[in-house]
């Protein structure tokens, strides 16, 4: 029940300039270019774009566990205020699931079959927190209550194939919150979920993570989700962030034609939507990005410059966008998107 | 599960029965049971006598149905060669055999299992690849030759252990064994290796590929997101998802070592039942030689039950797809 700290203090998370590339025979690809953005303590951040951009990529690096060859190339990433990104194995592990807890897309696969609830609750808190075996058995206990599982003390002892999808991701989520990680990183946690059971996940991840104070980097498809939680919201688009701001402004006003684009497709709050944006073209693969702006194929407002040059993250006003229109020193186009 | 089981023995039987129709059709159409017992000096009343004590005048279903209820009994007759009953002999060499498979079995998985394990997590260092160029060879070498190539360096060259043979046996009731004496494990070692090397090699290749593949999965992401140790993750969770099918094969190689056990019982001399009925084929020794078989067929689906139960045990959805809950 703690109060969000004053936001002058040190954010929690901080990536800086993170660069992923993947050796291939083929020479090297980058999959994340130049990513920066923060996230403080006990705020959430949405994070969209189109599939591929790199969101699970990010998440994958936050945490430490990106695939070999997978590998940091560039940049930081610090955990308040520490790197986290160049910490030997065993230290990082630490850090995952006692300060970063992770929730995946899919509860189908995401639990181990061949064990109990339970144990995967029990082992996972006996790993972080100084407890015996009985303490560790009622805190899971505890957690499969906090998440919603009714007959908990009963159901401790079951195994995921017992639960129905939904319930089965709520497993997921005490096991992420089951050590009070200060971050939990929420990869399209709804996405492989029916539709009427999202709301619900989504309201019990909201409502945990706000009573314990955790902070929340929560990737989706889903814009009504990111508007109705996320405090900020950074777009992603081929490896880079497009645009980071709060969230009132990159879904009402995007200074970003990417986003400005994502956010017209969004249809009326009542319904849900499968996929995001119709907008014209596909989002360029990692062996084909195009010089210059990314997005330049297929941005309506494209001028000479972005198809030379490369835009950083600029000031646009309420949120910053990686687009050349913001640039002062820019021939003026378009005074919005 | 008791239903389950019992399920598992019905369906045992059909195949118990056609591997007793093959034996059985082997007295009826591989060489003449009275013309051997008989000898060369008969009168044909003397012939008539025997035929008639053998049952063999009467038809053929009733003579089928006899052999089963006896087989069931463990009643195959006497041996041709050795005018012995062939349970005797059978039980006389059965210790040896069940005694080499079982050691050649434990060391193709107490050795495989390791191996796989090692090679699947560390794919790229150099132990591992020669682990693999290892493994080709047994699976590639014919049993034979290994046993052979084992004799001339350990038996002949350095002299360090026998190359046939049991050593000294301790008699346990009607079991002998080699397991209680030092000279019977040095016995032991060389047949094992043979018995068991291509089943390791099988084992480790096949624990490794499955660890491959499980280490990809979702949820061994997730027990590292968790950030569970290397060693709960490794050895817990992804050891015991590989467990499924190694115990399949493992299962089905045990059976297989048991047959295969011909071969180094050959090489080696080993007096077991692979070596009896080799010595059974050459003199067309039916009794013993069906005696054999039907005993192989039950190994086969005895083990075939004991990996099924195990499955049971391991995996808990085949537990409630099983016996429901
Ligand atoms: N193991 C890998 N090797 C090479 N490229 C990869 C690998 N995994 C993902 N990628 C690429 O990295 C990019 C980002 O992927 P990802 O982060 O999964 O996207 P998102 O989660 O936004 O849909 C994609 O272009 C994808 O093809
Ligand atoms: S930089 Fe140019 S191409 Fe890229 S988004 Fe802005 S206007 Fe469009
Ligand atoms: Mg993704």
């Amino acid at each position: 029940m703690n109060p969000v700290p004053a936001a002058a203090a040190a954010p929690l998370l901080e990536v800086r300039n993170l660069r992923v590339e993947f050796p291939t025979r083929r020479g090297t690809l980058t999959a994340l270019d130049d990513v920066s953005f923060s996230i403080r303590a006990g705020e959430v951040l949405g994070v969209v774009g189109e599939s591929g951009a790199g969101k699970s990529m990010t998440g994958a690096a936050i945490i430490g566990l990106l695939e070999p060859p997978g590998r940091i190339a560039r940049g930081e990433i610090l955990l308040d205020g520490q790197r986290i990104d160049n910490l030997p194995r065993e230290k990082m592990r630490r850090i995952r699931g006692k300060q970063i807890g992770a929730i995946f897309q899919d509860p189908l696969t995401t639990l181990n079959p061949l064990y109990t609830v339970g144990r995967q609750l029990q082992e996972t808190i006996l790993t972080h927190l100084p407890m015996t075996p009985a303490q560790a058995r009622a805190r899971a206990i505890h957690w499969l209550e906090e998440v919603g599982i009714p007959g908990a003390a009963q159901r401790i002892d079951s195994y995921p194939h017992e639960f129905s999808g939904g319930m089965r991701q709520r497993v997921v989520i005490a096991l992420a919150l089951c050590a009070e990680p200060r971050l939990v990183v929420a990869d399209e946690p709804t996405t492989a979920l029916d539709v009427s059971i999202q709301a619900q996940i989504i309201a019990l991840l909201k409502r945990l993570t706000r009573d314990h104070g955790t902070a929340v980097m929560l990737v989706t498809h889903d814009m009504g989700v990111i508007a109705e939680t996320a405090d900020r919201v950074a777009v992603m688009y081929a490896g880079r962030v497009a645009e980071i701001g709060p969230v009132r402004e990159v879904v009402k006003a995007p200074n970003h034609p990417y986003s400005a684009g994502l956010m017209a497709s969004i249809p009326p709050l009542d319904r849900k939507v499968e996929h995001l944006a119709q907008i014209d073209g596909a989002m360029p693969r990692l062996t084909a990005i195009p010089r210059g702006c990314a997005y330049n194929p297929r941005c309506p407002h494209v001028f000479d410059r972005c198809r030379v040059e490369r835009p950083d993250l600029l000031d646009a006003g309420t949120t910053r966008a990686a687009c050349w229109l913001h640039d002062p020193a820019s021939e003026k186009r378009a005074a919005h998107v | 599960m008791p239903a389950f089981i019992l399920s598992r023995l019905l369906q045992a039987i059909p195949v118990l029965l056609v591997v007793a129709l093959i034996s059985f059709a082997m007295f009826a159409y591989v060489g003449d049971p009275v013309a051997i017992m008989l000898g060369q000096d008969f009168t044909e009343a003397q012939r008539q006598a025997l035929v008639a004590s053998l049952g063999l005048d009467q038809p053929f279903f009733v003579q089928f149905f006899k052999f089963v209820v006896n087989a069931a009994q463990g009643e195959f007759g006497l041996s041709y060669r050795l005018s012995r009953p062939v349970a005797e002999l059978i039980a006389e060499r059965a210790p040896a055999t069940l005694e080499l498979a079982f050691v050649a079995a434990a060391i193709a998985m107490l050795v495989g299992v390791p191996m796989g394990v090692y090679t699947g997590l560390y794919r790229n260092s150099w132990l591992s690849r020669f682990f693999l160029t290892f493994s080709l060879i047994g699976v590639s070498l014919p049993t034979f030759l290994i046993g052979i190539l084992l004799i001339l360096v350990f038996s002949v060259l350095l002299g360090w252990l026998p190359s046939y043979g049991r050593g000294e046996v301790v008699q346990l009731g009607w079991w002998s064994t080699g397991l209680l004496t030092a000279d019977g494990w040095r016995a032991l070692i060389l047949p094992a290796i043979t018995l068991g090397l291509f089943q390791l090699t099988l084992i480790m290749r096949l624990v490794r590929a499955e660890m491959l593949e499980v280490l990809r999965t979702d949820y061994i992401k997730f027990a590292r997101a968790r950030g569970l140790p290397d060693r709960s993750v490794h050895f817990g969770h992804a050891l015991k998802n590989t467990l499924v099918p190694v115990i399949t094969i493992a299962g089905l190689q045990l059976g297989s070592i048991i047959a295969f056990a011909i071969v180094t019982e050959t090489v080696f001399q080993w007096p077991g039942m692979g070596l009896l009925f080799i010595q059974s084929v050459g003199s067309a020794d039916i009794p013993v030689m069906a005696a054999y078989l039907m005993l192989t067929a039950l190994i086969f689906v005895v083990i075939n039950l004991v990996v099924d139960i195990l499955y049971y045990i391991v995996d808990p959805r085949l537990r409630a797809g099983r016996g429901g809950h």
